[in-house]
């Protein structure tokens, strides 16, 4: 990428990103019907008052530093690495936070913005169980109940985080409407909203929605970018050549990428799932293959028929396993400064296999897509450039999944 | 003068309000929709609020989100619907057509050629209930452009601020969302629609249409008092359901409901 296509990305710039409206470029924005506005207009100003605000932000600090476990580490995979012969590949390792994934930085950040807030009750949608699980957990901490909507699809592929959500005392309801999956759990979770909006925080766990949510998580996630840049200064003195994330709402995605958006020469990877392949359509890759349109609040791209329903997804990982984007990666696109790819099931499997034989990480299925597009491209780099894959979350709660495919019961 | 307007006068001339049934093009099946809408004219509806089926209605609640699976069982799109609606006008020239959905089957049209289409086949207005006014600033005066109105909700939480602004971009009428929740609801509070009602209106000269919770001909009364027209959904979308094999049955059971909140409106 030239210096003239990147002479856009300032700081200046991007502080300008969402617009006041909640906009980036034209995606994002608030589709939701009227009775969400008070409570959307209600967090944003809540939000903005306190993202600045001293207290506040000490206090998320030391919850990231003590009841997370932060600064995750940025490990250099030096095995893996030769075995691949190209670029030098580091993780950031989220999967050592508290909880196993990334998906506990928003929560933390969105239950302090409850308590702010008064509202004693939060509930969440979950896919892959890891944002029902770190819900539920901060929900326990911080004497909150909490419910959170899982597909019923998600609900028999997921069941180990369903019962340690209940075991946190989360009231767990399986989503028996559409798909049974991820979009359908998010659509029963804005009807539970717009119904005890007056008691509720909802705690999305994407960065997706309607405004102020892309932004929030965009903030609350940008900790990974903003350690795993320092980190990669003090190793290596210089700023990586690339960076991975696995997609599927985006959110440790853009918790990567936000800060090195100024860094020119810093290339950004995004990897969706592409299930059965992008050309059997069966697949959860809307960066790859689908169009803008507007759902669960904004506008971003989608995957929907031609008559603009939105279409069914496949994905092994559940946590992927979503028609939709946050909007800011759409706009990433569409400025080509982040390229978005996809991975096969089958890619990621065996990317999840490599990885706990080769460096004894077992990570999460959405994680592995992410690692089986970092070693096709690192293959392609030179070995004195450096990639930064972010290691999301951990496989443990894949085990039955994996297990099942290999013919094995546990 | 546009249709729904034109409705709404003469109504107010009587000393009548307008009755506003809700059901999904589509369901139970595409073929039978027209029927049922000069079923709920006949019944004594004066405006139709005309569903357009999407795949994930986020703000309705599970008797519409059942309905829109069945019409999308028939792949229900809004090239069908247009087709209902001009074969619908050919025998009626008077009763106002609102299509009522979400954007995305408009936008993945094209929202010209959606009403361009619309206004062609006879459609009056359009409420898109995950388009708010903010988002609307080129679709809105494009809606009028066809001599349609555009309709946007207000809901209990809406402050005066943006009441203000909602009824500036609408037209027709506006419809108050009576209770915070999702469509077929519990029960509404007459007062608390009262006062919400008299509150719109001391802020703007518009109509006012209310729904969610109007499940019998005692609320459909109730609320007719207080507004200028009563929304009916969930209970009418139920009765399809509840006859889905039997489009006679559907009828009669439709037509009675419908008739016994006319009467109560009107006593």
């Amino acid at each position: 990428m030239g210096a003239e296509a990147n002479a856009k990305f300032t700081e200046q710039f991007l502080s300008t990103l969402p617009s006041d409206t909640g906009h980036f470029g034209p995606y994002g924005g608030r589709f939701v019907s009227e009775t969400l506005f008070a409570a959307l207009n209600e967090l944003e100003a809540k939000y903005r008052e306190l993202k600045n605000d001293p207290e506040f932000v000490k206090e998320f600090d030391k919850d990231l530093a003590d009841y997370v476990g932060r600064p995750s580490p940025l490990y250099f995979a030096e095995r893996l690495t030769k075995e691949v012969g190209g670029a030098k590949i580091y993780f950031k390792r989220e999967d050592l936070n508290h909880t196993g994934a990334h998906k506990v930085n928003n929560t933390i950040g969105q239950a302090l913005l409850a308590k702010y807030l008064g509202k004693p009750r939060v509930i969440a949608e979950t896919g892959a169980g890891q944002h029902g699980v770190a819900s539920a957990t901060v929900a326990a901490r911080m004497n909150l109940d909490c419910k959170v909507f899982m597909g019923a699809e998600d609900v028999q592929r997921q069941a180990l985080n369903v019962y340690r959500m209940k075991l946190l005392g989360a009231e767990v309801e399986a989503v028996t409407s559409g798909t049974n999956t991820l979009k359908d759990a998010m659509n029963e979770a804005l009807r539970d909203w717009v119904t005890n909006v007056d008691n509720t925080f909802y705690i999305i766990g994407t960065c997706a929605g309607p405004h102020p949510y892309p932004m929030l998580v965009r903030d609350f996630q940008s900790i990974i970018g903003r350690e795993a840049r320092a980190q990669c200064l003090e190793k290596e003195g210089r700023l990586p050549d690339a960076l991975v994330a696995c997609v599927g709402g985006g959110s440790n995605a853009i918790g990567l990428f936000y800060p090195f958006i100024c860094d020119e020469g810093v290339e950004m990877y995004g990897v969706e799932a592409g299930g059965f392949g992008i050309e059997t359509g069966q697949h959860a890759a809307p960066l790859c293959a689908g169009q803008p349109g507007v759902l669960h609040g904004n506008r971003t791209y989608l995957m929907s028929d031609q008559n603009g329903q939105i279409q069914g997804t496949h994905s092994v990982s559940a946590g992927l396993d979503y028609p939709g984007v946050g909007p800011e990666h759409s706009w990433l696109k569409d400025e080509k400064r982040a390229n978005y790819v996809s991975v096969t099931d089958d890619e990621a499997l065996e990317a999840f296999r490599r990885l706990t034989l080769v460096e004894g990480i077992m990570p999460a299925l959405e994680t592995s897509h992410a690692i089986a597009y970092a070693i096709k491209k690192a293959a392609t780099m030179k070995s004195d450039q450096i990639m930064i894959v972010n290691l999301s979350g951990r496989g443990d709660k894949d085990i039955h999944t994996v297990a099942g495919i290999d013919g094995i019961s546990i | 003068m546009s249709r729904i307007k034109s409705t709404i006068d003469a109504l107010k001339a009587e000393g009548k309000k307008a009755l506003i049934p809700y059901i999904t093009a589509g369901d139970p099946q595409p073929s039978w929709t027209e029927d049922l809408m000069h079923c709920l004219v006949d019944s004594g509806a004066d405006i139709i609020e005309l569903g357009v089926p999407f795949s994930d209605p986020m703000a309705d609640g599970p008797v519409i989100q059942l309905a829109c699976e069945r019409a999308l069982k028939h792949n229900t799109s809004l090239s069908d619907i247009f087709d209902i609606v001009r074969s619908f006008r050919e025998k009626n020239t008077d009763t106002p057509v609102v299509l009522m959905g979400y954007l995305n089957p408009i936008e993945r049209m094209g929202v010209d050629a959606f009403l361009e289409k619309a206004a062609e086949s006879g459609v009056d207005g359009v409420l898109t209930v995950d388009l708010p006014p903010e988002e609307a600033e080129i679709f809105a005066p494009k809606v009028a452009a066809k001599g349609m109105d555009s309709v946007f909700l207000v809901a209990p939480t809406t402050t005066d601020d943006r009441i203000r602004s909602i009824c500036k971009h609408s037209s027709g009428y506006v419809y108050y969302v009576s209770v915070k929740g999702v469509t077929g609801s519990a029960a509404l509070s007459t007062d608390d629609v009262a006062q919400k009602v008299a509150n719109i209106r001391s802020i703007a000269d518009i109509p006012v249409g209310v729904g969610f919770g109007i499940t019998d001909a005692e609320s459909a009364s109730a609320v007719a008092k207080v507004s200028d027209g009563v929304i009916v959904g969930s209970v009418l979308v139920n009765t399809i359901k509840e006859n889905q094999e039997d489009l006679s049955g559907i009828k009669d059971k439709l037509g009675s409901v419908l008739s016994s909140m006319r009467q109560a409106m009107d006593a």
